[in-house]
């Protein structure tokens, strides 16, 4: 081989990896998906479901991330709200009901004040388990409200697009709409002077990374978090192309200058407090 | 001409008018009551199949090889016009053409993407699909707009984002928020036309508006009838279907608040007639330019903020729970 050809990455094809990483299931124990060691639950409970042999980050609900991060007692949720059904889309109602049955959740999003470490800001957590972690009018509106909180209240905002999966198709334009109004209601909070932490963890994608999450005054991710707009699979189809090595992940992200810093799950919380400390 | 397998009944009629029409004139005989009949049986034929189009079939007229690409209102639609090339960091994006024209004698600042009129312009405009360089070029112009106070026209007609190795790279996703964020307060008169396909962020990145104005064959939602359908039942072949579901059309998008206006085309598509579709336009762009013209800018950002801020359908869980 020609030694010009020895420095370009490595090609690999990259499985779509939306659904990969593994709910924290309910047998005694897992598999993992990095390194295929396995694991007993318990261990990973204990471990903030990390893989205790690579490090792997399994993806976690929003309740178990809230436990995680925030100061036990201090979150106070906002007041629920529901998905209708805006284009009749056939069998919308149907989904939000089995994904409210298996999360106990209301929507993709859980939204409310909160304190890390004694620092009060306005927290919210997209939940992957709930429909993808998918916009639509529901968590456009929660996101919406935080942040018009925050700027009411003069607090920080920090928003988890764990599982931003992208826009709720179901709800069509108005799924779109919301990434116009989120982003908006950014602007005012960061146009007021107030900080806005986004930490993209797994996945990242769509109509949630092209509004909020790209506009944080600091970006994070978690490591080997997908990372993009247009998912892997169809950038592959796209463009009859090997896909490099890593490609739309959190160390690709920030290799590109896409972040700002990967932190992983056991420092995030330390991570996030020292920069509203600074933030005062 | 390219006709669509829907409309064959009525292109066929037309080519026998014509035909008919040059016989009579080669053979100097009068067939003037059998064409007159013809031509009434033609235009009720035409009402009837292009008033009823389906959805999917509008969705196939905004992709029409024939139908104006934005550099071709740009020449339609103003009296000069001056290209500004590149985004000061990358490269010129020629998936998205910009600069400043005259519109009834005003300058403006006109932006929007480019579809290539054949397969080579195609391949060099990468199908009007913008890189995220191309949607920084927007940007920059529409400060530019802002700091001169020029009103903002954007012709939108993009079938999405560009799911490419390099686009992901460079960020398509951080700039196509950012296009949309800083669009939203810029302190300038913005009117946006969708021409063809409104396609999800690719679209929205130049959509953010005061005024936002639709052609009568346009689409816009926030994904394709093609890749719904693939989502929705693995097999993009399905797409008519998928566009049902949608309500992306400009009649919906009016009744769901989305769009201010549709903009009617020439019986058959914009594609039939260039210059009567532009002076529709054009007559649309002076109303509507007109009004947000006049107001106060402070009032106008606020109003456009206001506009968006509404969007949204949802139900508050304790008011329901009452019911
Ligand atoms: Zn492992």
């Amino acid at each position: 081989m020609l030694n010009v050809f020895k420095g370009k990455p490595k090609y690999m094809t990259v499985k779509p990896e939306i659904g990969k990483q593994k709910e924290f299931p309910e047998n005694l124990w897992t598999r993992c998906d990095g390194c295929g060691k396995v694991i007993y639950n318990k261990e990973l409970d204990k471990s903030g479901y990390l893989c205790p042999e690579c490090g792997y980050h399994f993806r976690v609900g929003s309740a178990q991330r809230l436990a995680m991060l925030v100061d036990k007692g201090s979150f106070v949720p906002f007041s629920p709200l529901v998905a209708s059904n805006p284009l009749d889309f056939p069998g919308y109602e149907d989904k939000v009901i089995k994904a409210k049955e298996k999360t106990g959740l209301d929507d993709a999003a859980l939204v409310g004040k909160a304190a890390i470490d004694g620092r009060e800001c306005i927290l919210a957590i997209l939940d992957f388990s709930f429909m993808g972690g998918s916009m639509g009018s529901v968590v456009g509106e929660q996101l919406t409200r935080a942040f018009e909180r925050a700027t009411a209240e003069r607090l920080p905002v920090v928003v988890f697009s764990g599982g931003g999966g992208g826009a709720r198709m179901q709800e069509g334009i108005f799924s779109l709409m919301q990434m116009a109004k989120t982003a908006q209601a950014v602007g005012k909070h960061s146009r007021a002077g107030l900080l806005f932490i986004s930490v993209l963890t797994h996945p990242t994608m769509g109509g949630v990374y092209a509004s909020f999450a790209s506009l944080g005054d600091i970006i994070l991710a978690e490591p080997g978090a997908l990372i993009g707009f247009a998912g892997p699979r169809i950038v592959e189809e796209t463009t009859r192309q090997k896909l490099p090595s890593g490609f739309q992940t959190a160390e690709y992200a920030l290799e590109h200058g896409m972040l700002d810093a990967i932190v992983p799950r056991p420092q995030m919380a330390q991570y996030v407090s020292r920069l509203l400390a600074w933030h005062r | 001409m390219q006709a669509f397998e829907w409309e064959k009944p009525v292109v066929d009629l037309e080519e026998r008018i014509r035909e008919l029409k040059q016989y009579c004139a080669q053979a100097q005989m009068d067939f003037s009551e059998e064409i007159e009949s013809l031509e009434r049986k033609a235009s009720a034929l035409r009402r009837e199949i292009y008033e009823n189009l389906t959805p999917f079939q509008r969705v196939l007229m905004a992709r029409h090889p024939k139908r104006p690409t934005t550099l071709d209102y740009i020449g339609l639609l103003f009296d000069d016009f001056v290209e500004l090339h590149g985004d000061r960091t990358y490269r010129d994006d020629g998936a998205i053409v910009g600069g400043i024209a005259l519109f009834e004698g005003q300058p403006v600042t006109v932006i929007g993407p480019q579809k290539g009129r054949d397969t080579k312009e195609n391949i060099a405009r990468n199908f009007g699909l913008p890189h995220p360089e191309g949607y920084r070029k927007a940007l920059r112009l529409m400060k530019q707009a802002e700091k001169f106070g020029r009103p903002i026209i954007t012709l939108i007609d993009v079938v999405g984002a560009y799911p490419g190795i390099e686009a992901e790279e460079r960020g398509q996703g951080l700039m196509i928020a950012q296009c949309v964020e800083e669009m939203s307060f810029l302190r300038t008169p913005i009117l946006s036309v969708i021409t063809g396909e409104g396609g999800s962020g690719g679209a929205l990145a130049l959509g953010v508006a005061d005024r936002i104005l639709m052609l009568e064959n346009a689409w816009y939602s926030v994904i394709s009838p093609e890749m719904c359908a693939t989502i929705l039942w693995r097999d993009s072949s399905r797409a008519a279907e998928a566009a049902e579901l949608l309500r992306l059309t400009p009649m919906d998008l009016l009744k769901f608040g989305i769009i201010d206006d549709v903009i009617t085309e020439p019986l058959g598509g914009a594609h039939r007639d260039h210059e009567f579709t532009s002076r529709q336009i054009r007559s649309f762009i002076k109303r509507y330019l007109a009004v947000i013209r006049r107001m106060d800018v402070n009032q106008l950002v606020e109003e456009r903020l206001a506009r968006f801020r509404r969007i949204g359908r949802f139900h508050d869980k304790s008011s329901q729970s009452l019911l």
